[in-house]
C-alpha cells in the first residue's frame, strides 16, 4: 500500500517556505481594478526589432539545440557589451555561459562552487530566490541584515560580523530588489578590501546593471583584485525588458564555467535557440531602446520617491532598479498588514517588505514600473489610506480622552 | 541653443504629453515648480516649443473625415532666396498642413487637407502649378493613417499581460 504522498517528498524541498509574495499574489489576484505596483518586471514590451529577430528566426527554421553555453555569436556579442558597457574581458569561447534567465545563472553557481555546508551571505532586504537556491545547493544560507540609516548599503563592517570558517561567498545585488540600492564604485572598493582578506568568491546580481539613475554603474568584476574571485550574473530580463524570454548569462574565470556548463549539459542544455537570435539583435542594436526605457524609470522613480514622501511614507532615493521602499512604521501596522488592509481599503498591491527577509519588515516595495496615469491613481489612493489611519486614531484618542 | 540637462528632460516629457501638470513635471525632474515654469516659459519664448496640438483620428468622427494628400513639387530655386521663397507662397495656404525641403527626386514635399478630392484637384491645378518655378507635382491620396508622429492609430494590440504581484 502507497503511503501519504508527503512520505516520498525530500525533507530539503517539504522545508523550503513557499516564498512570501505568492500569498499576497493570490489575494491581490481575487480583486478586480487594482492598480499594482507589485509587479518586479518592466511595464515596456520586448522591442520590436527584438521580437521581430525571434519571429525571423523562427521562420528561418533555427528550432535546433545550440551550444551548451550558447550560440558563440551571441557570447560574442555579451563579451563585447560586458566590455563596451563595464570594462570587463571574457573569452566569448570558454568565459560566458547563455542560461534560462538570470535566476539559472545563479542556481548554476551555487550548484558548481558549494560543497554540503558551505556558507553564503545574502544581503537582506534580498530577492526571495538566492536563499532557497543556497539550500537548494547544499549550502547553507546566511542572512546579512542591511540598514534603512544608510539607505540599506552594505557595509564591510556588516560582512566582518558574519563571516565564519564556513563562509564560502558573499552574494551581491546591485541595484537592488527590493530596496532599489545601488553600491558605487567607492562603495563596492570598500566591500572589496574585506572580501579579499577572508578569501570569499562573489556572486555579483547585475540583472538591474542597466537602471541606474545617478551615477555610471560599477561592475564588481571591474574592482581591482575581485575579477578572479567574482561570477558576475546578468541577462535581458530587466534593461531590455525581456523577462518572460528567460534569458540571462554569467561571466566568470573559466574554471568555474567549465563546470558550470556540465551542469547546464545534463539540466537544460542550452537556452533556447530562437530566442538567442533576439538577444544577438537586442546586443547590436538597440542599445538607444534602454537609453529611453531608463529616462523614462528615472522620471518616474522621481515622481513616486517625492509623492511618497509628501504624503508622509518616508522613503529614501533608491539609485536604481525600479522599486521604491518606502517605510511604513509610522502606521504602527506591520507590513503585512499594512499591504493587505492597502489592497482591501483602496485596491492598491504593493510587497510587503517582510518577504524579502526580516530586515524587510517595516517597509513596503513599491515598483513603478507602471504608467504614470496609474502612480498617479495609486499615491492618491495611498494618501487617502493613510488619512483614513490618521482619522481612526484621532477617533481613538477622542474616545479615550472623553472617557 | 545648447540647453541643460533639466531643459532637455522637460521638453521631452512635454514631447509625450504636454497635458502633464507643472507639479508632475517638477516631481518627476526633481525641481521645483517654480524653476520648471520658468523652463517651460524660456522654451516657448525661444520658439523651441511652437505649440501644443492635439493629435485627433478625424477618421473616427462622422462628417469630419479629410482628405490628405501628399504632393511632391519640383522647383526651380530663384537666385539669392534658393527655395524659400517659393515655399513661402506655399505654406501660407491653410489647406497646406506641412510642407518639407527634400532631397531627391523632388524639392517640395506638400501634404495637404480637403474636404473633397476635387477641392484638392483645384489646389493643385490653380494654386500650385501655376506658381512660378513650379516645375511639375505628383499627387499621391493618403488611403489609411496607420501612425502620425510616433503615435499608433486604431486599437494597440500592446496589453499588459503581466502578473498582478511578481518577485
Amino acid at each position: 500500500m502507497m503511503k501519504e504522498h508527503q512520505h516520498y517528498l525530500s525533507e530539503m524541498v517539504k522545508e523550503l517556505k513557499p516564498s512570501g509574495i505568492r500569498k499576497f499574489f493570490d489575494l491581490a489576484a481575487s480583486i478586480k481594478g487594482v492598480i499594482s505596483l507589485g509587479v518586479g518586471e518592466p511595464d515596456f514590451i520586448t522591442p520590436w526589432s527584438i521580437r521581430e529577430a525571434a519571429i525571423l528566426s523562427l521562420e528561418e527554421g533555427y528550432t535546433s539545440y545550440t551550444a551548451n553555453p550558447g550560440l558563440l555569436e551571441l557570447r560574442q556579442e555579451i563579451s563585447s557589451y560586458l566590455y563596451r558597457r563595464f570594462g570587463v574581458q571574457y573569452n566569448p569561447i570558454d568565459q560566458v555561459i547563455v542560461t534560462v534567465g538570470a535566476s539559472q545563472a545563479i542556481d548554476l553557481t551555487f550548484r558548481a562552487i558549494l560543497n554540503p555546508g558551505d556558507e553564503v551571505l545574502i544581503i537582506e532586504p534580498a530577492f526571495v530566490s538566492y536563499a532557497p537556491l543556497v539550500t537548494l545547493a547544499g549550502g547553507k544560507p546566511i542572512p546579512v541584515s542591511t540598514h534603512p540609516s544608510n539607505g540599506f548599503k552594505l557595509t564591510p563592517e556588516q560582512i566582518e560580523n558574519a563571516i565564519t570558517s564556513r563562509t564560502k561567498a558573499i552574494l551581491l545585488c546591485s541595484p537592488n530588489n527590493p530596496t532599489g540600492t545601488y553600491l558605487n564604485k567607492e562603495e563596492l572598493t570598500n566591500l572589496a578590501a574585506v572580501i579579499e582578506k577572508h578569501d570569499l568568491l562573489v556572486v555579483s546580481d547585475e540583472i538591474y546593471a542597466e537602471l541606474t539613475y545617478d551615477e555610471d554603474y560599477t561592475s564588481f568584476a571591474s574592482i581591482e583584485g575581485m575579477y578572479e574571485r567574482t561570477i558576475l550574473i546578468n541577462g535581458f530580463s530587466k534593461g531590455f525588458a525581456m523577462t518572460g524570454w528567460r534569458l540571462g548569462f554569467l561571466a566568470a574565470p573559466a574554471s568555474f564555467t567549465e563546470q558550470m556548463v556540465k551542469i547546464l549539459q545534463y539540466t537544460t542544455m542550452c537556452a533556447p535557440h530562437m530566442l538567442q537570435h533576439g538577444a544577438i539583435e537586442a546586443l547590436r542594436n538597440t542599445y538607444h531602446e534602454v537609453e529611453s526605457m531608463r529616462r523614462s524609470y528615472r522620471r518616474r522613480r522621481n515622481y513616486i520617491v517625492q509623492s511618497l514622501n509628501k504624503i508622509g511614507l518616508d522613503c529614501h532615493n533608491p539609485g536604481g532598479a525600479f522599486y521604491v521602499f518606502p517605510s511604513i512604521k509610522s502606521t504602527g501596522m506591520t507590513s503585512e498588514q499594512f499591504a493587505e488592509e492597502l489592497l482591501l481599503a483602496e485596491k492598491v498591491a504593493v510587497v510587503p517588505g517582510s518577504a524579502f527577509g526580516e530586515s524587510g519588515e517595516g517597509f513596503v516595495r513599491c515598483s513603478y514600473a507602471t504608467s504614470l496615469e496609474q502612480l498617479q491613481e495609486a499615491v492618491k489612493r495611498i494618501e487617502r489610506f493613510m488619512n483614513s489611519l490618521e482619522l481612526k486614531e484621532n477617533r481613538a484618542e477622542e474616545l479615550y480622552s472623553n472617557n | 541653443m545648447r540647453l541643460s540637462g533639466e531643459e532637455l528632460e522637460v521638453l521631452s516629457i512635454l514631447e509625450e504629453n504636454h497635458r502633464i501638470s507643472v507639479e508632475d513635471i517638477a516631481l518627476m525632474v526633481n525641481s521645483s515648480v517654480e524653476d520648471v515654469t520658468a523652463v517651460i516659459k524660456k522654451l516657448e519664448d525661444e520658439k523651441i516649443i511652437v505649440s501644443y496640438p492635439a493629435l485627433i483620428d478625424w477618421s473616427k468622427v462622422a462628417d469630419k473625415e479629410n482628405i490628405v494628400a501628399m504632393i511632391d513639387v519640383k522647383v526651380t530655386p530663384k537666385r539669392g532666396v534658393g527655395f524659400d521663397d517659393v515655399a513661402e507662397r506655399i505654406y501660407r495656404f491653410p489647406e497646406v498642413t506641412s510642407l518639407y525641403l527634400m532631397s531627391g527626386a523632388y524639392d517640395l514635399s506638400i501634404t495637404i487637407e480637403g474636404k473633397t478630392m476635387s477641392e484638392i484637384a483645384r489646389f493643385v491645378s490653380e494654386k500650385l502649378s501655376t506658381i512660378d518655378n513650379v516645375i511639375s507635382t505628383t499627387t499621391h491620396f493618403m488611403l489609411k493613417k496607420y501612425k502620425h508622429d510616433g503615435v499608433i492609430f486604431g486599437e494597440s494590440n500592446d496589453k499588459d499581460h503581466r502578473m498582478v504581484v511578481s518577485p
